[in-house]
């Protein structure tokens, strides 16, 4: 049972533990809209480690508007970027 | 540093002058550790080394000719785009071909919308349908200015996006590979698959150009 719904608005969280991530840096702390739900996949920063991966994570891809992620962006405001991000990265926030 | 003063400097060389990388190169760091990984697995028999020759040989065999056919099909079979669209994993298994461990996402070129892919991370890539990413792909320019200047990255790559239309860029960073389905050209309809086939580059299926008839 997927967690979030597409168009929900969701804020990646802003958190820097060590090791291996797959959030990358520039997206932390910013806000998105759920895109889709890929399914349920082995939570990579425990399988680089060889533990099992379980409990698995949900993966959605998030779409942000690339004005939100950068300042200076200086293209049209429509323009985005979508990346893919486990449900233990995202917490729901204002739409 | 204009390219005629070659060798005629007198400065010591900390750095490489282009065209005069030496052929061998001491093993790096990381290839070491690369080695010593396969070593240990095939030694533990966790994988032999004819498993290890025959991936690599399956990936050398890959090429952009099958992500081609994909989108050939695409554009000439309504319903297969349809399905392409919703599960790409399936819709190209259909074809016999496989994404390996990872799913496929086909994001759809439109009139209001320009996709293009990149792996921040990495080189993710759909390599079981276009074959090894080429070297621009995994530089750290192309990786980091494809999601900060996504529209200079693409005037760089000739691809002129007006500004009345989205350029969506997809950040492979986790599971999924992504597979452009760029626009069918005009003056195009009438063609076969095979013929439409030959003019979708590995590029437009990246999202950094667009096919031409």
């Amino acid at each position: 049972m997927p967690l979030f719904n597409v168009g929900d608005t969701v804020r990646i969280k802003n958190s820097h533990p060590p090791g291996h991530r797959r959030t990358p840096f520039y997206v932390r702390g910013k806000t998105g809209v759920i895109e889709r739900y890929c399914g349920d996949f082995k939570n990579p920063e425990e399988l680089a480690y060889g533990f099992d991966g379980t409990p698995k994570r949900e993966l959605y891809r998030v779409r942000i508007a690339q004005t939100d992620l950068w300042e200076n962006y200086d293209g049209p405001a429509g323009d985005t970027l979508d990346l893919e991000i486990y449900d233990h990265w995202l917490e729901k926030a204002e739409g | 540093m204009s390219t005629d003063d070659r060798g005629t400097h007198d400065h010591d060389h900390d750095h490489e002058h282009p065209g005069t990388t030496p052929d061998v190169n001491e093993t790096g760091y990381y290839e070491l550790m690369a080695e010593a990984m396969k070593e240990l697995l095939i030694e533990k028999g966790v994988v032999s080394a004819d498993d290890v020759r025959r991936n690599l040989e399956f990936l050398d065999s890959r090429d952009p000719v099958d992500g081609g056919r994909v989108i050939a099909k695409a554009w000439t079979d309504p319903d297969f785009k349809k399905r392409l669209l919703e599960d790409g994993t399936a819709a190209v298994g259909e074809m016999g071909l496989t994404m390996g461990d990872a799913e496929l996402v086909v994001v759809e070129n439109t009139d209001d919308v320009h996709n293009m892919i990149v792996c921040t991370l990495c080189s993710c890539y759909p390599r079981t349908l276009l074959g090894l990413p080429p070297d621009w792909y995994k530089s750290k320019s192309y990786r980091s200015r494809a999601v900060v200047e996504p529209r200079a990255v693409l005037r760089e790559f000739g691809t002129e996006v007006p500004d009345d239309m989205t350029v969506r860029v997809h950040d492979s960073n986790a599971d999924m590979r992504y597979l452009v389905l760029p626009k069918q050209p005009e003056g195009t309809e009438d063609w076969p698959a095979e013929k439409l086939a030959e003019i979708v580059s590995r590029d437009a299926m990246v999202g950094v150009v667009l096919p031409e008839a």
